[in-house]
């Protein structure tokens, strides 16, 4: 079964099902094992992955040579301007971030690093897919409907998305509306599960402590979604009635008031990044711990950073619109919360850092990228600090400062992050071995261009260029700039050309890489006691692991191997260990 | 500090220049510490032939201290921040020092229409100029502006001054500049308004006094003399 | 398809259908809490629409709310007799629940109705959008109730999925609650 299923993963990647007959095709589709979805969500991601890479490689082409046809695009009017950075935010954010962490890796992982044989909603988990898999449809097709895409911006604010006579498309900002609600459905469907998965299908022996990072990263992320989420909800569907039933939610002529959707989507909006954050932290910490050979520096410091970070997120939103004409009074407290949050993050940043001290480092592919992720995220979280507080935000707000500022965020992320897991997991996933030292040509391929994309940006803000314009030559001001921002563009071909050594990489492999063994990384936790790749139900039933310690025990003075598995059971009487 | 890249053109410029420099010392420092550290250890406990890693809780006294040290002085330079960050805030948006002059500007897909009082100073009279896309001030006098929308949400942004406000339809928001320094700059949308975002400029042409006056006898419409 | 063991568990203690079950309300309750914090925002805003909010009828707002409290003391019973084992008893009571669901959807139409007809629709005013959007809300979560507490009931009936009746219980009370909310704030504030 799993290796069919591996195998109708492929043939479901490259469109090519000529040796599966349908039989096979539905059953893979209509599977509810954990790793099939896993599998299914990580595949639509990576697909939406590459469809967000060409969006952003369009618009980059046409603000490097405006009113030039792009290659494999053609001419970029304003108005599809407007729809690829709409398509390509929400894509990425919506599409690549939240499928990537949280459900492909949440679905494969927390099962199997709890030691359980399933989710405990398996059916439930199968709906989530499905419905992401229509909302994916649904968004993908908006963007060919007449009058084009939505252009309003991934964060639609209205009147400009309430009103078609505002944004001229009529059809594709419902539509775009609607796949991001059906979107959060999904995830709302996949959460629940998540959740109560943790809390109840744990492994026997298996206390609080003793789950892993990544687990409870996904899960808190998915606490966090839905405690957020609902009040947005509440807002697209004012939204909706507002575009398609002619009432006036957001119009103020009519009694509405157009800052009511920013402060519903903010207070979804913000905790959103961390909801993405959490689980890429959660992936950074089990990939460091191995490749470090150490215990976290504070297995406790970490979850209550972490809990801290969920709980003051709910308090910052309006942050972004310190110039949206709010009660001024109003920035100066979320000025202060938006500075206090940034402490459980410092406090998070520093335990990743210092759990490095008095390892034995080896710098394989995933440790490399997720040391890079620290790297590059701290350059995101300082610049943070810059717009948090009001008076330099005056300035900042909506310049291409605030858009490298994310992307210092969200690249290592949602695209670091993955990386990490992916290549940390892989051997897991598909049974084999991906070679390193294409790995390691990926991973300069990637990070080094990625720089070179986007520390430009920061320049350009602060020199006052803004977001969302598609051509700066109407600027004065900002027409000498034209430089760097071509050097931006070339810097981003390269790195989307160093993709296709990744996809070689992948290939390759699959085809004749070597077979990986259980546990390549002699690592601790309980994924690594089942096969390479992990056969339906995980553990024979009469096998099911049981849990006697902590997922971080390397090096521990009472042993020989520099590693203790969870699950096997103490050699002799547990000598009293020290603190936890 | 942004001098070398963009005009100071305003009173505040100075000041919101100060505390995004302030905010680069502070976390430029534990950027520059955090990284160092990074790879200094990165260094130090690379894997070795025969070199075994140690086993460390994180709970240890001795090792503690050096999260909880940390932990502390980030705090004292969050409170330092958010002091400036109030300071300047308060000064640009909370505040709004007595008017020379009051001017309306108006956002609409997609351009600024302009109106300032004529010959008498005052707005809201017969002899209001109305301009689209260019308003002329005088340096050295200090403007209250009325912002107001027609459709949907833009911004009146104007870099050099360091001003930057969203013009709300339905709400008139009041806030004031003092232009420090002559010359033509650009006025920008910076909000997404639409398929006309991007060709919604303005300019700011700020003039010596002897200049406004020129441009403002010329421009008072004649019918209301 | 098989149950797996991990849905078997239960490391907290608690039956995972009725954790399951908390959750789903608490994702509801931030969705209700977004809507109605927005309403009484615009509403404080809007001291005018007391005059469009004296055309709701209240009495029909009343007679309703006495119609969801009977079907969550039904569904309470029902849920007493689930406890006991009696599944033939527990769908009775169930089945008064959904009657209780259907009947407010009647009287909830025909007051519609009316109100459309003398002009008030939703796009009337800000008033009449909240209403007809957090009202309509909440009516398509009593439908969705009534509909699962049919095939719990049926099932409860076959003496199958006893421990369904409280999770459908739990979702009725919650359905319950809001309109608890909703009622005053709609009808009553004027
Ligand atoms: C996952 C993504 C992610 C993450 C993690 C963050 C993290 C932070 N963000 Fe960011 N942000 C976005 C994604 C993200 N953001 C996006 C997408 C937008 C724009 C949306 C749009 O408009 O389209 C945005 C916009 C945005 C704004 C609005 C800007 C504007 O529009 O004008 C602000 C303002 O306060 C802000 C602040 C912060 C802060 C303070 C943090 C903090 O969490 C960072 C904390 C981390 C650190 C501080 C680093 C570690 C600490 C140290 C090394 C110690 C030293 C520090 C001090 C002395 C303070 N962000
Ligand atoms: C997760 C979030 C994310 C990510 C990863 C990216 C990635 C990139 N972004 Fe994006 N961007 C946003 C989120 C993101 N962006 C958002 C929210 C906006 C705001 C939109 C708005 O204004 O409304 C924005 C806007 C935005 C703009 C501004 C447009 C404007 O305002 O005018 C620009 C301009 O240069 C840009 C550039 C890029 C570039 C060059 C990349 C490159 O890094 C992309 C490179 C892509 C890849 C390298 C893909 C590689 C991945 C794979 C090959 C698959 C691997 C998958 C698995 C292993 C599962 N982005
Ligand atoms: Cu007006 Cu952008
Ligand atoms: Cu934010």
């Amino acid at each position: 079964m799993a290796q069919a299923s591996a195998a109708t993963v492929h043939a479901h990647e490259h469109g090519s099902h000529e040796h599966k007959e349908l039989h096979g095709v539905l059953k893979y589709l209509w599977s509810t094992d954990h790793k099939v979805i896993a599998m299914q969500y990580l595949f639509t991601g990576m697909f939406m992955a590459m469809v967000g890479g060409f969006l952003a490689y369009v618009f980059r082409m046409q603000l490097a040579f405006p009113g030039k046809s792009v290659p494999l695009f053609g001419y970029v009017s304003p108005g599809r301007y407007n729809a690829l950075i709409t398509a390509h935010g929400s894509i990425m954010i919506f599409w690549v971030a939240m499928p990537v962490l949280i459900a492909a890796f949440g679905n494969f992982l927390i099962p199997l690093m709890i030691g359980a044989d399933d989710m405990v909603f398996p059916r439930l988990n199968r709906l989530s897919y499905q419905v992401f898999l229509l909302s994916v449809i649904v968004i993908l097709s908006s963007l060919f409907v007449k009058g084009g895409g939505f252009g309003g911006a991934w964060t639609a604010y209205p009147p400009l998305s309430a009103n078609a006579k505002y944004n001229l498309t009529p059809l594709g900002s419902s539509m775009w509306l609607m796949a991001v609600a059906l979107e959060f459905v999904a995830f709302l469907l996949g959460g629940i599960n998540f959740i109560t998965t943790l809390m109840n299908a744990r492994a026997p022996g298996m206390k609080a402590y003793d789950i892993p990072m990544l687990p409870w990263m996904v899960v808190l992320a998915s606490i966090m979604f839905m405690l957020s989420v609902g009040p947005l909800i509440a807002g697209a569907i004012m939204l909706f009635f507002d575009q398609n039933l002619g009432t006036g939610f957001y119009d103020p002529a009519r009694g509405g008031d157009p800052i009511l959707w920013q402060h519903l989507f903010w207070f979804f909006g913000h905790p959103e990044v961390y909801v993405v954050l959490l689980p890429a932290v959660g992936i950074v910490l089990e990939v460091i711990a191995t490749f470090a050979r150490k215990k976290l520096f504070g297995y406790k410091t970490l979850l209550y950073t972490a809990a801290a970070t969920a709980v003051l997120s709910f308090f910052v939103w309006a942050h972004h619109q310190f110039i949206a004409g709010i009660d001024p009074r109003m920035a100066n407290i979320f000025t202060v919360t938006t500075l206090i949050i940034s402490i459980p993050i410092a406090e998070m940043c520093f335990v990743i850092i210092a759990t490095l001290y008095g390892g034995n480092i080896r710098l394989s592919t995933p440790m490399l990228w997720a040391l890079a992720f620290m790297g590059e995220f701290l350059i995101g979280g300082v610049t943070g600090i810059f717009l948090g507080a009001s008076g330099a935000d005056i300035y900042l707000h909506e310049t291409y400062f605030v858009l490298a500022h994310f992307h210092y965020t969200f690249f290592p992320i949602a695209i670091i992050g993955t990386f990490a897991g992916f290549t940390y997991w892989f051997p897991k996933m598909f049974g084999k071995m991906l070679n390193d030292t294409l790995g390691k040509i990926h991973f300069w391929g990637t990070i080094i261009p990625f720089n070179f994309i986007f520390i430009p940006l920061f320049i350009l803000g602060l020199e006052g260029q803004q977001r969302r314009i598609y051509d700066f030559q109407n600027f004065p001001e900002l027409q000498h700039l034209q430089p760097i921002r071509i050097l931006a563009t070339i810097s981003l071909v390269v790195m989307l050309l160093f993709q296709f050594v990744f996809f070689f990489n992948v290939i390759r492999t699959w085809i004749k890489g070597p077979k990986a063994p259980k546990n390549p990384w002699h690592s601790n936790t309980l994924e690594w006691t089942v096969e390479s790749p992990p056969p339906h139900g995980n553990w024979p039933p009469d096998q099911m692991p049981k849990v006697y310690r902590g997922p971080y025990e390397y090096n521990h003075p009472d042993r020989e191997d520099d590693y203790w598995p969870q699950n096997i059971p103490p050699e002799r009487e547990p000598t009293p260990s020290p603190a936890r | 500090m942004l001098h070398g890249l963009i005009p100071e053109a305003s009173s505040f410029a100075g000041n919101i220049d100060w505390l995004i420099f302030l905010v680069l010392v502070l976390v430029g420092f534990w950027f520059i510490v955090a990284e160092g550290v990074f790879f200094w250890l990165i260094f130090r406990f690379r894997s070795r032939p025969g070199h075994k890693g140690q086993y460390l809780t994180g709970h240890e006294k001795h090792v503690e201290r050096w999260i909880k040290i940390p932990h502390a002085l980030v705090l004292i330079c969050d409170v330092i921040i958010i002091i400036g960050a109030v300071h300047v805030w308060y000064i640009v948006k909370m505040h709004l020092p007595p008017a020379d002059y009051t001017v309306r500007v108006t956002g609409q897909q997609w351009d600024w229409v302009f109106q300032q009082p004529g010959a008498d100073g005052k707005l809201d009279t017969k002899d209001d100029i109305y301009t689209t896309d260019s308003l002329h001030v005088e340096v050295n006098k200090t403007y209250h502006f009325l912002l107001e929308s027609r459709d949907v949400i833009h911004d009146f942004s104007v870099p050099v001054f360091r001003l930057k406000q969203d013009a709300v339809p339905g709400r008139t928001i009041t806030g004031w500049f003092r232009p420090t320094e002559t010359g033509t700059f650009d006025i920008q949308c910076a909000k997404l308004c639409g398929i006309g975002h991007g060709v919604m400029v303005g300019s700011m042409v700020v003039e010596t006094p002897a200049q406004h006056a020129a441009w403002v006898a010329k421009n008072t419409p004649t019918s209301a003399q | 398809m098989q149950t797996p063991i991990a849905t078997t568990r239960s490391a907290t203690g608690i039956p995972t259908g009725r954790l399951a079950i908390w959750w789903v309300v608490a994702s509801e309750i931030v969705i209700f809490g977004g809507l109605l914090l927005s309403y009484v925002m615009h509403r404080i805003g809007h001291p005018e629409w007391a005059i469009a909010q004296a055309h709701t009828h209240t009495f029909v707002g009343a007679f309703n709310t006495f119609v969801l409290l009977t079907a969550s003391f039904t569904a309470v019973k029902g849920h007493e007799a689930a406890e006991k084992g009696d599944g033939k008893k527990a769908a009775k009571f169930l089945y008064l629940t959904m009657g209780g669901a259907c009947l407010f959807i009647l009287v909830k139409s025909l007051e519609w109705t009316s109100e459309i007809l003398e002009g008030y629709t939703i796009q009337a005013n800000g008033f009449w959008a909240f209403y007809y959007t957090a009202a309509g809300l909440h009516a398509l979560h009593v439908i969705a109730g009534a509909i699962v507490i049919f095939f719990v009931a049926r099932d409860a009936a076959k003496g199958r999925n006893l421990q369904r009746v409280e999770y459908v219980g739990i979702y009725w009370h919650f359905v319950d609650i809001i309109w608890i909310f909703l009622f005053p704030l709609l009808y009553i504030a004027k």
